[in-house]
């Protein structure tokens, strides 16, 4: 399932809809607001997104990861709006029966979502700029180097 | 012959152009025409393979024709995550 949210994302209420008793392996990744970017101190983050297409794409990445591992279910959900330092961003959780297929399917679905999904980002800085993240930065610097990751695995 | 099709922008091109979406009259073929027809309203010089367009809310190739009626949308380089 793909989700696009206005709201704080709670993950312990977002992993309860991950359990099944046919899975083995937990793995969720959060993407959080950092208060750096390229040196520049970073206050606040504002996400704009075009829903509907953020949604009709979401779902065939999770489509794909789906052919791809076996998994029992996964749930991608994405911010939108303004968030302030810490927030989370966005939310991807997969179950699945072993934790390898666990651990590359919500890789794939994290790295297919920040590429794929029409969703742009402004950053506020602390000497007044503000500015648009774009993808030739990304790509020029590296993925991930816009916020802390974490990454929580759990198995049963 | 002109086709009547709506432009939308978003992000960086909707800052860019002032507007976020708009009525125009083009000749081109595709949408790439099409984006480089409006690259004095949208302001870019990203290269084309960093931006995306849609088609009536399809994701499309940017050689996709255009026709009448057709409401197109301008992303910038996408950040998510």
């Amino acid at each position: 399932m793909m989700q696009m949210s206005d709201m704080p994302i709670l993950p312990e209420r977002l992993r309860a809809e991950l359990e099944d008793h046919a899975a083995g392996a937990f793995v969720s990744f959060e993407g959080w607001i950092r208060n750096e970017n390229e040196n520049q101190e970073v206050l606040r983050l504002e996400y704009e997104a075009y829903e509907p297409l953020c949604l009709a794409e979401g779902l065939r990445v999770i489509d794909a990861a789906r052919e791809k591992y076996p998994l029992q279910k996964a749930l991608c959900i994405h911010r939108t709006g303004l968030l302030e330092l810490g927030e989370c961003a966005v939310w991807v959780g997969v179950s699945s029966p072993h934790r390898d297929a666990a651990f590359a399917a919500c890789r794939y679905i994290i790295d297919q979502v920040k590429t794929r999904l029409p969703i742009w980002k402004k950053e506020y800085y602390a000497n007044g700029d503000s500015g648009w993240v774009n993808c030739e930065r990304c790509a020029a610097h590296g993925q991930d180097t816009d916020r802390d990751d974490r990454v929580t695995a759990s198995a049963k | 012959m002109n086709k009547n099709v709506t432009v939308r922008y978003f992000a960086m091109f909707r800052e860019r152009a002032g507007v976020s979406a708009e009525a125009v009259a083009t000749d081109a073929a595709t949408a790439e025409q099409l984006f480089r027809q409006l690259q004095d309203r949208h302001g870019s010089a990203e290269p084309l393979g960093h931006c995306k367009v849609a088609i009536n809310d399809e994701m499309v190739q940017w050689d996709s024709s255009i026709a009448e009626g057709d409401v197109i949308l301008l992303f910038p380089p996408v950040a998510g995550g």
